[in-house]
């Protein structure tokens, strides 16, 4: 599960979206700061400075004229007040009330710049909450100005609601548009991904698909087209080049063997055998260009195979009776065991060469008096044939080169081959859907094909 | 044998021509795939070599109308296109064997003595007799002179098959398709071992040897 979710953090998606939504939730926090400091934050301001004019104003009036003065300014005060939002309160040292709207002094101490918050009681038991400032007079004289701010508390209330769903919508379609925008883009990496890697396996006919838009991506993908179309043609060419040596040069090779055939029938004792040679080695091109030529058909899909279900122990039956001979003229084990009742749809005479072509590498490199086995079990849903022997095996680093076309190693260079029999076994195990690899058999080589079951 | 070869390139048709001249068969040609069934209709031929790909009408359509119009004459399909897919093709199509171009002469060669003798109506046998050597073919049993020879069976198809092209080269092409019944190119001469070890069992020990090597060929299993 952690695995999962580190995989989704670590996707362009992902911190793409996250960044996009960081940005959004940033802007608007800046732009809700300016309304807050332009719609609120003025009224806040504008009542301080009411209240210090108005607490300024009164402290003079006392200073200037009086107690009586004042008290009497204050009752003036509040009966002009038509809004009934200023509070007044004007009080001895042992907080006797001398005037004012307020009944009792707010047990809340002042801040030091004589600024108070408190909550007072309305006639008819309703609490509301005020903001005032306290100036000290003579004589331990306290004079209280406060004003109600419950309409600007209300306001900052509703303004704080709005923003913080604005600020959560914003985040949802910040993350939404995120993950479409990227998505987007990244669809797009996704299928080049996706064409390229059936391009490196080797399926050199793929395209990457172009919308018509025009944007960088189809500039991208026209380019790399282009590439590929160049790629595939000079591949193209050169195979082309190899199959029609393979199929041009048959025929004259075909009508020289003849020749030396019919000529070897005239031919005195001693010319016989040497013109003979000539004709099997002539056997062996024409057997290589063949092979060539078959690979050719198999691997570019022109060739029609004839798919039937084949019962595999007996095809395999078969090519171990077959091989049995000369397996035993090396003084060589050649054992099966094979899962009873295993089919593979597939075309046969190209299942028999496959099996016979590896059949025919082990007898070859396994040393004398060795065992070659073959095993056929069904794993899954697939078939694994595998033919283990003895000899000297195929480094691990040589893997990938022998199902090349006439790849040798060097240590087999001294003995007969084409160079064409495990490209031939890819051929065809590849047309059946299965695959071919190696593993060290430890010593030996075991060849594994493994081919789907018939369903 | 009175033979047909129906070949548009003039070079095969001339190489093949001669070549069954000179082996004692008596040989029309023709160069297009018309004048051909013409001739393979109004004639009776004891073989049609049929190239695959010919002018006016082509090979398969030859063919195909000869069976069509119950002519069971024995046909060998040459072709260029050799795989054993258009090898089934072409054996659908009415044709009694198939080679693929380029070929040996000493295949086409074997393959129409195989065809031209196949068609000689027999008979169904149960022995098959070869000087002392003799096959009981219900009762599977093989004898050279009074000895009993045991034999694998596909040692016993394989002398079959060699009984019944007795005095005939048979290439290891033949032998793989027809004693196998697989078509492939084994890359080492896997037949060899299966023929030396048959000519072990029916010819040690005995002065008169039958199975015999062509060089460059194949076998041919004979009293001379």
């Amino acid at each position: 599960m952690s695995k999962r979710l580190s995989a989704l953090v670590r996707t362009n998606t992902f911190q793409l979206t996250l960044s996009y939504s960081l940005l959004f939730g940033i802007s608007l926090s800046l732009l809700t700061l300016f309304f807050y400091w332009s719609t609120i934050g003025v009224l806040e301001r504008e009542t301080d400075a009411t209240l210090k004019s108005e607490i300024t104003g009164l402290a003079e009036q006392y200073i200037e004229h009086g107690l009586d003065r004042l008290v009497n300014v204050i009752a003036h005060r509040i009966r002009s007040d038509g809004s009934g939002d200023m509070l007044y309160l004007f009080a001895s040292r042992d907080n006797r009330p001398l005037a004012g709207n307020l009944r009792t002094w707010p047990d809340v101490q002042a801040d030091a710049d004589g600024w108070v918050e408190f909550v007072h009681e309305r006639a008819g038991g309703i609490a509301l909450p005020a903001r005032g400032r306290v100036y000290r007079l003579r004589d331990g004289l306290r004079l209280l100005v406060a004003r109600n701010t419950s309409q600007i508390l209300q306001l900052k209330h509703i303004f704080n609601r709005a923003m913080l769903i604005a600020l959560g919508l914003t985040l949802v379609l910040a993350a939404v548009g995120g993950v479409f925008m990227s998505s987007r883009v990244l669809n797009r990496i996704a299928a080049f991904t996706t064409t390229t890697a059936e391009i490196i396996d080797g399926r050199l006919d793929r395209r990457l698909q172009t919308r018509g838009s025009g944007d960088e991506f189809d500039v991208l993908a026209q380019h790399l087209n282009e590439m590929l179309e160049r790629l595939e043609s000079l591949v193209g060419a050169v195979r082309h080049v190899s199959d029609n040596i393979a199929h041009d040069l048959r025929t004259p090779l075909t009508r020289l063997r003849n020749r030396i055939e019919l000529a070897a029938r005239e031919a005195p004792e001693g010319l016989k055998h040497e013109l003979e040679a000539g004709v099997t080695e002539a056997d062996e091109l024409l057997a290589t260009f063949s092979a060539l030529l078959r690979i050719a058909r198999i691997e570019s899909g022109s060739y029609a195979a004839s798919l039937e279900r084949i019962a595999m122990p007996v095809l395999i039956d078969d090519a171990v009776e077959l091989y049995q001979g000369i397996a035993q003229d090396k003084d060589l084990v050649l054992v099966s065991d094979c899962d009873p009742g295993v089919s593979v749809t597939g075309d046969r005479n190209l299942l028999f060469q496959a099996v016979a072509n590896v059949l025919d590498n082990a007898i070859k490199f396994a040393p004398h008096s060795s065992a070659i086995a073959v095993n056929a079990h069904v794993r899954g849903d697939q078939l694994r044939l595998e033919i283990c022997d003895a000899g000297p095996g195929i480094p691990s680093s040589e893997h990938k080169r022998v199902t090349q076309r006439f790849a040798r190693l060097d240590s087999s260079r001294s003995l007969p081959g084409s160079g064409l029999g495990l490209s031939l076994v890819e051929a065809v195990v590849g047309l059946h859907g299965g695959s071919l690899d190696f593993a060290d058999n430890a010593p030996g080589l075991k060849v594994r094909l493994s081919l789907p079951l018939a369903i | 044998m009175h033979l047909l070869i129906v070949e548009d390139d003039r070079d095969t048709r001339e190489f093949v021509a001669n070549g069954l001249k000179q082996a004692g068969h008596s040989v029309d040609v023709a160069d297009n795939g018309r004048d051909g069934l013409l001739l393979a209709s109004t004639v009776e031929f004891d073989l049609i070599v049929l190239d695959r790909m010919l002018p006016e009408v082509d090979g398969l359509t030859v063919v195909r109308t000869l069976r069509a119009s119950d002519n069971h004459v024995p046909v060998l399909i040459l072709s260029a296109l050799g795989e054993v897919d258009q090898r089934v093709e072409g054996l659908r199509a009415g044709g009694d064997d198939y080679l693929a171009k380029p070929f040996a002469f000493s295949e086409l060669e074997a393959r129409v003595d195989a065809l031209i003798r196949r068609h000689v109506p027999d008979a169904p046998t149960t022995t098959l007799t070869l000087a002392d050597l003799q096959m009981d073919l219900i009762a599977r049993h093989v004898k050279r002179g009074e000895r009993l020879i045991e034999l694998q069976p596909r040692e016993f198809r394989l002398l079959e098959y060699l009984m019944r092209h007795a005095g005939q080269v048979v290439t290891r092409t033949m032998l793989l398709e027809h004693v196998w019944d697989y078509h492939f190119d084994p890359q080492t001469n896997v037949i060899d071992v299966h023929v030396s070890r048959l000519r072990a069992k029916i010819d040690k020990g005995f002065e008169r040897q039958l199975l015999h090597t062509v060089r460059g060929a194949g076998y041919r299993l004979a009293v001379a």
